[in-house]
């Protein structure tokens, strides 16, 4: 019983539907792995999230969580970051990183179904496309907000203020770069995260059950039970690793987000 | 060499971006503790300054990531 790495991340899928045809394209909106575990994750936020909008001056135990989430949003990211003007954006940073948080912390805890035959165990922040729709949203956000709020003053975004004529020749370009290539770290950063960690974990457990069957033959090989169960203890150590980087990735999700935000809603005030 | 096994090394090669990412996120995290021991009232404060430089330091390797994706797939 082998463990194959990659085997995690491939799309299966589960209820087939017809596809779709727009414009010349053809969409293929099949519900798989991917999309059901979103829609998992949807269910579970909104289930998380009106059982604890009770709204009492005491909150209880589930208000109490769904306080402190918003709290991690509100108290320490948007409101130090943007100011009193990014009330506004607190729903979308809030969303999306419940969203991210969910799907992250399901892809850790199921991470192992497909070594049992559970084809719909999936990770969907450890599929490009899944992190890049997030991160072109976010992108898209900021360029849309940052022209209703400024206009055409936008370009003040790429001309640092007090900066020398001289400079702006130099300057311009490096600030263009750096603001077009953001969608691309953004998707890339949790994408490359959620992978790597999945692989590294399923790369020990396939030690572990090799390991073992290896030193099943009796006599010197029974050393390998001792690497088997090395092994199995750097798994669980690394399952715990990856529900640490799960929500840091998607707090750092957040975060950047409202950084760019930031840039946008209070461009040449200095905040 | 034929090209395959040129592209696969390089693709090894290209994953050594990430030494300066390990590289900058001890630079990152030890000067923060550091920092932090002194002034731990203002520790609290500059976290999430502590993780943006973390974003932003790790993108670097993730170009790194990105050049030997392209090469291993592209």
């Amino acid at each position: 019983m082998a463990i194959e790495p990659m085997k995690q991340f491939m799309i299966e899928k589960i209820v087939d539907l017809p596809a779709v045809h727009v414009g010349g394209m053809t969409l293929d909106l099949s519900i798989t792995n991917s999309v059901l575990m979103m829609l998992i994750a949807a269910v579970i936020i909104t289930a998380i999230l009106s059982l604890s909008a009770k709204g009492a001056i005491v909150p209880g135990r589930m208000q109490a969580v769904g306080e402190s989430l918003f709290d991690l949003i509100d108290g320490t990211l948007v409101t130090p970051i943007i100011g009193h003007g990014g009330k506004p954006y607190i729903p979308f940073i809030f969303t999306i990183f419940m969203l991210v948080l969910t799907m992250n912390l399901m892809g850790v805890v199921l991470s192992f179904g497909h070594v049992v035959g559970q084809d719909w165990t999936f990770t969907p922040t450890a599929q490009l496309a899944v992190t890049a729709t997030l991160a072109v949203l976010t992108f898209l956000a900021v360029i849309v907000i940052g022209f209703v709020k400024n206009g055409l003053g936008m370009y003040k975004l790429f001309v640092p203020s007090g900066m020398p004529l001289a400079m702006v020749v130099v300057m311009v370009p490096i600030e263009m770069i750096s603001f077009f290539v953001r969608p691309l770290t953004l998707a890339m950063r949790l994408f490359g995260n959620m992978l790597g960690g999945h692989v590294v974990m399923n790369i020990f457990a396939s030690f572990v059950v090799a390991l073992g069957a290896f030193a099943a033959a009796g006599g010197l090989a029974s050393l390998g039970y001792l690497g088997s169960g090395l092994s199995l203890a750097m798994v669980i150590a690394l399952t715990g690793l990856e529900l640490v980087v799960a929500g840091l990735q998607a707090f750092v999700f957040a975060a950047l987000a409202t950084v760019y935000l930031n840039e946008v809603v209070n461009l040449g005030h200095g905040h | 060499m034929d090209p395959a096994s040129a592209k696969l090394i390089g693709a090894g090669l290209a994953t050594m971006g990430m030494i300066g990412a390990g590289a900058g996120l001890g630079i990152l995290f030890g000067n923060y503790l550091q920092a932090a021991i002194r002034n731990p009232s203002a520790a609290g404060q500059e976290r999430i300054w502590l993780f943006l430089g973390m974003a932003l330091t790790e993108s670097m390797g993730i170009f790194a990531l990105v050049v030997a994706l392209l090469l291993r797939y592209a």
